[in-house]
Order: C-alpha cells, then sequence, then structure tokens
C-alpha cells in the first residue's frame, strides 16, 4: 500500500514541466538522500556522472572525466529547482546538442535498446537524490 | 549558458589532449599519425587513435616484435598458405606471395564491388574468394580466421596513406550514407558518433581518451580484451555503449558507416595491427 501512495505522487517523465529552465517541485513529492545521491552519481550503471564530470568531494573515486565542467561549487552556482531540470532534460538547458544525456526524459535517440524503452536512466527518486547531492557542494 | 558551455573551456583542468610523439616502426617505418583532412571533413587535422593512448602502450606498437597483434598476423600469414576447400587451393595459389600481390592493396577499402552492387571490405573480399575460388565456407562473422586473415592483408599496407576512391560505382550514395548515421543520435543516451569522436576527442570520458575514431588500425589488438578486434565489432561496441540496438556486421548501415569512417582517416597511415588499450 505504502509504494502504491508514493507511485501515485511521482510525476510521469512526459508531465516535467520546465519553467524558465527550472523544475521546482520535487518528482516523487519529497526530499532526496544526498548519501544516495552522492552513490548514484558515481556508479556507474546509474548517473555515471564521474565519467564526464569531476568533483573534489569524490576524489576517492579513480578516474573522473573532462567532458563537462568540474562540479565543485555547483551548488552555488545553481539553485535546486535548476538542477532539477539540468537533470530532467539537459537538451532543455544547455543546448539540443549537448552531450550529457537527459536522465529523467523520454526525447531520447533512435534505436534504443529494446529493454529500455520506454524507460529513463535515473528514476523520479534517484534524480531527487542526485539533486540533493549536488545542493551540498558549496565552495 | 550552451554558449559558454561548449567543449574545451574548462581553463582549471588541465587536458590530457594528443600526444606530440611520432610514430616510428622498427626505427624504419615513418608513419602518417597527424595529416590535414580531407576536403568537406568537418576538423582541420586527422589524428590517429595512437596519439592518445599512454606512453607504454604507444610504445609496444614502435617495435613489431612487441606487438601483441603480430601473433595474430603471423597466424594470418599460415591461413594465407593453407589449401582449403573443394578446388584444393589456398589464397597463395593465386596472389602469391602476399608482400607483393597485397601491397597497398588493404589501404584503399571498402572498394566498390560490381557483382553484388555494394561496397565491400577486407573480410567480405576474403568470403568472396573462399567460396568462388576456393569452394570453401564463407568465415563467420569475427569467427576462424577472420580477424588473422584480416589483419594480415592490412600490415602488407603498414605505412601506406589510407585512400578511397569515392568516384568507383555508387561510393558516394554509401558515404553520404554513413555521414547521416555518424550523426544521428542512437540510444538511451542520445549520443552519435560525432558527439564523441568530433566534439569531444582529446578528452577524458571517465578512465577513456577520446580519439577521433580512426579505422586506420584495424583490426587493432585491444590489451583490454587481449585478442584482435574488427571494425564492425568496434562500432557494435560504441553504438552498444549509447544503450540502443546494434545493427549486424556487414550489414548495409555498417558497410557505409565503414566508407565514411575510413574515409573521416583518409591520409593516415595503415597502422594493422594496431595497439590500443
Ligand atoms: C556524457 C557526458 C555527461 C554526463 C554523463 C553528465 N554530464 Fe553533466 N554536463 C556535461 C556537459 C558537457 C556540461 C556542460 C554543458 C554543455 O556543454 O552542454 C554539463 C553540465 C552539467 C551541469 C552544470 C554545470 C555547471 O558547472 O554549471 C550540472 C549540474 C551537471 N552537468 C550535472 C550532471 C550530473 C548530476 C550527471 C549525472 C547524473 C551528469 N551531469 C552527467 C556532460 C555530462
Ligand atoms: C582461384 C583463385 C583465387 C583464390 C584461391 C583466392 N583468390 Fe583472392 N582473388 C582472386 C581474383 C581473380 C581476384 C580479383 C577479382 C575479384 O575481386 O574476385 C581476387 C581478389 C582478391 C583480393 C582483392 C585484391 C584487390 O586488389 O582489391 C583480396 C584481398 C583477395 N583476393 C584475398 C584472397 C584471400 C585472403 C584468399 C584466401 C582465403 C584468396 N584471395 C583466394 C582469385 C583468388
Ligand atoms: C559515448 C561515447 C562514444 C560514442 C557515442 C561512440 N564512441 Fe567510438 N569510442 C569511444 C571510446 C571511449 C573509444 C576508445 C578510445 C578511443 O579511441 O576513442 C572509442 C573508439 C572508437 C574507435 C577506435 C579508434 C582507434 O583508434 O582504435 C572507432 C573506429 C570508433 N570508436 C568509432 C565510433 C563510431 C563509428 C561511432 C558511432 C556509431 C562511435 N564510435 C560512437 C566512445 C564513443
Amino acid at each position: 500500500l505504502a509504494s502504491t501512495a508514493f507511485a501515485a505522487s511521482v510525476v510521469a517523465p512526459g508531465d516535467v514541466a520546465i519553467e524558465d529552465g527550472a523544475v521546482s517541485k520535487s518528482l516523487t513529492g519529497a526530499p532526496g538522500d544526498a548519501a544516495e545521491g552522492r552513490k548514484t552519481f558515481a556508479d556507474r550503471k546509474l548517473g555515471n556522472c564521474l565519467a564526464c564530470h569531476a568533483v573534489t568531494d569524490q576524489s576517492e573515486q579513480l578516474f573522473h572525466g573532462e567532458v563537462g565542467p568540474p562540479l565543485d561549487g555547483v551548488g552555488d552556482r545553481w539553485s535546486e529547482a535548476e538542477l532539477r531540470a539540468i537533470l530532467v532534460n539537459s537538451k532543455a538547458i544547455f543546448s539540443e546538442d549537448t552531450i550529457m544525456p537527459g536522465f529523467y526524459t523520454l526525447d531520447v535517440g533512435v534505436d534504443v535498446r529494446e529493454d529500455l524503452v520506454g524507460k529513463t536512466i535515473l528514476t523520479a527518486e534517484q534524480v531527487e537524490d542526485v539533486v540533493a547531492y549536488l545542493i551540498t557542494l558549496k565552495e | 549558458m550552451a554558449a559558454i558551455m561548449s567543449g574545451g573551456m574548462w581553463a582549471s583542468v588541465v587536458l590530457a589532449g594528443p600526444s606530440d610523439d611520432k610514430l616510428v616502426i622498427d626505427e624504419q617505418i615513418e608513419m602518417t599519425t597527424r595529416t590535414a583532412a580531407p576536403e568537406g571533413h568537418p576538423l582541420d587535422e586527422v589524428i590517429s587513435g595512437w596519439h592518445y593512448r599512454t606512453p607504454e602502450t604507444r610504445a609496444l606498437e614502435t617495435d613489431t616484435f612487441q606487438n601483441p597483434g603480430m601473433l595474430a598476423v603471423e597466424e594470418g600469414a599460415q591461413i594465407w598458405e593453407t589449401v582449403e576447400g573443394t578446388e584444393g587451393k589456398s589464397c597463395a595459389t593465386c596472389h602469391g606471395d602476399a608482400s607483393e600481390s597485397m601491397a597497398g592493396v588493404g589501404a584503399n577499402y571498402p572498394k566498390w564491388d560490381e557483382d553484388s552492387g555494394k561496397p565491400i571490405n577486407i573480410e567480405l573480399q576474403i568470403n568472396k574468394c573462399r567460396v568462388e575460388n576456393m569452394g570453401a565456407e564463407p568465415y563467420k562473422f569475427d569467427k576462424d580466421g577472420q580477424k588473422p586473415l584480416t589483419a594480415f592483408i592490412k600490415h602488407q599496407s603498414l605505412g601506406q596513406p589510407v585512400a578511397l576512391d569515392l568516384s568507383q560505382g555508387d561510393m558516394q550514395t554509401w558515404w553520404d550514407k554513413g555521414k547521416d548515421l555518424y550523426y544521428r543520435r542512437t540510444g538511451q543516451l542520445n549520443l552519435s558518433c560525432a558527439t564523441c569522436h568530433e566534439d569531444y576527442n582529446g578528452y577524458r570520458i571517465r578512465a577513456d581518451h577520446l580519439s577521433q575514431g580512426n579505422a586506420n588500425g584495424f583490426p587493432t589488438y585491444r590489451l583490454k580484451q587481449g585478442a584482435l578486434v574488427s571494425i564492425h565489432n568496434r562500432f557494435r561496441g560504441c553504438i552498444r555503449d549509447t544503450r540502443a540496438e546494434y545493427p549486424a556486421a556487414f550489414s548495409d548501415d555498417l558497410m557505409a558507416l565503414e566508407v565514411y569512417v575510413t574515409w573521416r582517416g583518409s591520409g593516415l597511415s595503415v597502422e594493422t595491427p594496431a595497439v590500443r588499450q
């Protein structure tokens, strides 16, 4: 029962409204868990954010990418609502051509792997966790 | 934001970039690993994947005795002499000494094949000769002698510049199709070949150092796999990494991609078997 109630309050990927480069409300209706977000960020099967971004807070991890900007201080540069929008669909924030994937959008490439059709890279809960983590990255 | 954020502006990061070394094999063969791009190429300079590897990996390619891919090339040399099929022939029966008959040949593939009305690569040309001239079964993708024999034939062009003749048959149409595929975003990660190899070559993507994704070293020896890797296997791996379904080896899509990607490396020396991580 609890999980049904939880699922009902989750905003579906197609229903997320990005307004003025921001998504103001939590996708789950609840705040994320920053400690979980820190793990999702590094996990190669989930966010794999380190593939492209370096971040001093995770210096225990080998190999940080340099394709995107280092995320130190990203919690100062962007608001929580803006960070959520960047994660949901980076293409709507940066440009159509950005290399950064949209983590909670169905606006994806062609020939998507069969078992992933209709699925987003991260769940709403995972997005909220990562947002909660990013907001802690202050300088 | 988008404008200030395009690639190459993180002044605080020391980018690894391609190395400045020169590749000379066995202190004899001076390889062209950087050259001016052909007309119509989106980049100014064409750079071999060799420049993007670590000093240790680069060193392995400078010495044929150290190059672990040379074992497979030797295996290919033996297959060349081996009689197979109902006609009682080997490759050597018709083509003799490969160092003469195959010198420079691999540098010009894919070529136009009148019989099939499509481009043909070395792997398919081997199969054509096996079936039509030897009465033998065609090799299945990446199986049996396919990789070693392909590497052996391409190795006879070591140091020769990659040069395709796009005026043959419908080669230009296949080049066009390959170009479309190169810029088409695939999979859940929504990436094209160009996103990684054109926009971000020279950058690290986690532990990998992105190159221009050129085809001049194939089949390449990959240290990670401890084996030769064919060009269609590499294409499929890169497409799979975008979380997309990938086309069959030797399908029209991958043949078109091979024509276009090989052309992007025009002027680079054939490095087969190149050593990669
Ligand atoms: C394949 C590369 C790639 C991946 C994976 C990636 N990003 Fe990005 N990201 C970029 C690039 C590149 C930019 C800069 C915008 C641009 O150039 O399009 C960026 C920008 C950002 C920004 C704004 C940065 C700033 O300093 O203003 C944030 C925040 C961000 N990414 C977070 C994330 C998070 C969190 C993840 C993982 C869940 C992630 N990114 C995964 C490539 C990537
Ligand atoms: C009975 C003779 C015969 C045998 C045996 C034979 N070939 Fe061929 N091969 C030919 C002929 C004839 C051509 C040119 C016409 C064509 O494309 O079919 C050719 C063309 C080629 C080419 C293309 C050369 C170019 O200039 O583009 C390659 C590569 C090749 N063969 C490799 C092989 C290999 C490898 C084998 C053994 C597995 C082999 N051949 C066995 C007759 C033979
Ligand atoms: C997510 C990023 C990414 C995408 C998208 C991608 N590749 Fe790659 N590719 C890599 C990485 C990483 C390597 C290994 C390091 C290198 O050589 O760049 C590689 C290697 C290659 C190589 C071997 C280069 C060499 O010197 O041995 C070729 C060829 C290649 N890719 C072609 C393609 C083609 C064609 C596409 C599109 C169908 C493509 N790649 C899409 C990341 C990517």
